[in-house]
């Protein structure tokens, strides 16, 4: 009896044992069970599935002037009502999250390259390279970041490309900070005293072990400044330094209605709202993945 | 006459301390001080003392993983010490490490396989097949089974994880393994499972051992000799036999009636050491261990004793015992 009964247990013990439990799936379980973390996600994914099928949602063009249907309140025709060219509002604020999200996107992906980079050099390297890298990072944060955006837009011509630029060149210091200072700390752990003494070459050191170990903060932080981003480049937007007259960024479109404020608030509202939606969106989501990365959460 | 595999001579490391505004040298820790050994091949040669003493230091130094201040490592008759980087990555594959912690030698993001497979790949030996069947039977060979190869490191327990280090440094086929503590963060029971484990591995493969340990039991378990360090010198050298029978340096003395004996019966002599270790950045004048010798003398306290050759093959750094040179 008793040997039966081991017989049955025992390929199935084995089977589960065989089970690898990667870092990254534990982090994705404990993401799972976080509620808000999901609702940002949600939003997230939401907000991008628009950004894809805009074509496909919007009614009308992005620039269709019907003179006659100015400032036209919210109705089954016009969801969002329409701006004081006639344009349908709904439309340009689905079109409106392509540009938001591509520019957080690419803003956030150019610093976190860069930033990473001279982190990890600094970090890594430390001595006169470490001492010159921090420097430049406390100059450019001693500068507010959206006046260092705006100087920096000022000296490359208003565009949306540019302001783009600017706010990737801003935020690269809170990125390059960051890692440096996960670096420092994994470069002291007993993993990589034991790869150099299997005899690895530094890039495959800083590759392979150095950097997947520090990505963690990076990955929060990326989701957080993507929020900031497109924040950043709305305000540009709204000062007339970002996306050109007819794009329909969300700034933009802001800086545009500000003067119908009090006849026609939704022209106002519906731009605002979208993005504080997905702000929110990024936000709720960074925070999950903090809690789901942090290694201190971890049991 | 055995064959020598490493010697070491006069290594020193001193660590700067900086202070000031402008980060000016103030000092130096001296955490090694002139240490002489060598080892032969086949056998094991431990190093104790307590912590601080500089024994980890050492063993680091004698794979460049920290740069010696001064002082020659010779391997296989060749020097380290002015190796560039891709040669001493080279002689790396020659002589690993074992590390003193399971849980923070190995990397938590990479699997057993991939941590295993790593040195293969960073030396170019044999190709992907070869080496994941190599992977599988290392796994084998230090008591793990093949399955195991796609975990991660937070799945195994402690004394499994430092059998997974051992294996990291079994994949090259080095010569001379030196091993940091390889068992003081382990349970004792499983200490003399992973002792063994080192035992047999030696005897099959033809190794090596450095064995860096506080605990005196654990290194006369398994060296044939044994290095006595004291505030980063080597104080007391010799086979583990005549050390732990005829101990001649007064450290050594105290030291080994420190350890317990597991008899109540039996009365011990025990000399008891005051104070604490000097600090390495002001050490004192003349012997390093005066100031909590129990036999100390007057030239003790003015003049360094050089470490000498008591009786054949016993070496120690005592006045006691350097009447003809008076």
């Amino acid at each position: 009896m008793q040997i039966s009964t081991d017989k049955k247990t025992q390929p199935a013990l084995a089977a589960n044992e065989e089970k690898a439990i990667s870092p990254r799936l534990e982090a994705w379980r404990s993401f799972k069970k976080n509620k808000l973390a999901l609702t940002g996600a949600t939003i997230v994914l939401f907000f991008i599935i628009v950004a894809i099928c805009a074509p496909i949602i919007a009614p009308e063009g992005i620039n269709d002037q019907k003179l006659p249907q100015r400032l036209l309140a919210p109705s089954a025709d016009h969801w969002f009502g329409t701006d004081d060219f006639g344009r349908d509002i709904f439309s340009r604020v689905v079109y409106g999250a392509r540009i938001s999200l591509w520019v957080g996107f690419l803003a956030v992906l150019g610093s976190i390259v860069v930033g990473c980079l001279l982190g990890i050099i600094a970090g890594y390297y430390g001595k006169w390279i470490d001492a010159l890298i921090s420097r430049i990072f406390d100059i450019m944060l001693a500068f507010p970041s959206i006046l260092l955006a705006i100087a920096i837009v000022a000296v490359l011509g208003p565009s949306l490309k540019n302001a783009l630029i600017a706010i990737a060149i801003i935020n690269i210091p809170n990125f390059g900070r960051l890692i440096r200072s996960r670096v420092l700390s994994v470069k002291e752990e007993e993993y990589i005293m034991a790869a150099k003494a299997i005899g690895m070459k530094d890039s495959r050191i800083l590759l392979q072990h150095i950097l997947p170990n520090s990505l963690a903060p990076i990955i929060v932080q990326g989701t957080l400044a993507i929020a900031t981003a497109i924040i950043e480049a709305a305000a540009l937007g709204f000062l007339g330094l970002g996306a050109e007259a007819p794009n329909p960024e969300w700034g933009k479109m802001l800086s545009d209605a500000k003067n119908f404020m009090i006849q026609a608030p939704w022209t106002m509202f519906f731009p605002g709202l979208a993005i504080m939606l997905t702000v929110l969106g990024f936000n709720l989501m960074g925070d999950g993945l903090r809690d789901a990365l942090d290694p201190r959460m971890k049991n | 006459m055995p064959e020598i595999l490493l010697k070491v001579d006069n290594l020193k490391k001193y660590f700067p301390i900086s202070g000031g505004v402008f980060g000016k040298k103030v000092g130096d820790v001296r955490a090694v001080e002139e240490v002489s050994f060598f080892v032969n091949k086949g056998e094991t040669l431990g190093l104790v003392g307590e912590s601080g003493c500089g024994k980890s230091t050492t063993g680091r130094m004698l794979m460049r993983l920290i740069e010696p201040t001064a002082g020659e490592v010779v391997f296989e008759g060749n020097s380290l010490t002015n190796l560039n980087t891709t040669e001493l990555r080279k002689v790396r594959k020659d002589m690993q490490m074992v590390f003193q912690d399971p849980f923070a030698s190995l990397n938590p993001r990479h699997t057993v396989e991939k941590i295993l497979e790593e040195p293969l790949i960073v030396h170019g030996m044999g190709r992907k097949k070869e080496r994941k069947q190599k992977v599988k039977e290392m796994l084998e060979v230090v008591g793990l089974s093949s399955y195991h190869a796609n975990r991660y490191p937070h799945q195994f327990s402690g004394g499994q994880r430092q059998r997974i280090g051992i294996a990291r440094a079994l994949m090259t086929r080095p010569k001379l393994i030196i091993a940091d503590e390889p068992v003081s963060a382990l349970d004792v029971s499983i200490q003399s499972q992973v002792l063994n484990l080192l035992k047999d591995l030696q005897k099959d493969l033809q190794l090596t051992y450095i064995f860096i340990a506080h605990d005196l039991g654990v290194v006369k378990y398994i060296s044939d000799r044994v290095g006595v360090m004291y505030l980063g010198r080597l104080v007391e050298i010799t086979d583990t036999e005549k050390l732990y029978e005829n101990p001649l340096h007064p450290y050594t003395k105290a030291l080994l009636s420190a350890v317990p004996v597991p008899d109540p019966d039996i009365q011990k002599e025990r000399v008891l050491l005051e104070g604490d270790m000097p600090s390495p950045s002001n050490p004192p004048r003349g012997c390093a261990f005066h100031t909590r010798c129990t036999e100390c003398m007057d030239i003790c306290r003015t003049t360094r004793p050089q470490i000498r050759e008591v009786e054949p093959g016993h070496f120690a750094a005592c006045h006691l015992f350097q009447e003809s040179e008076k």
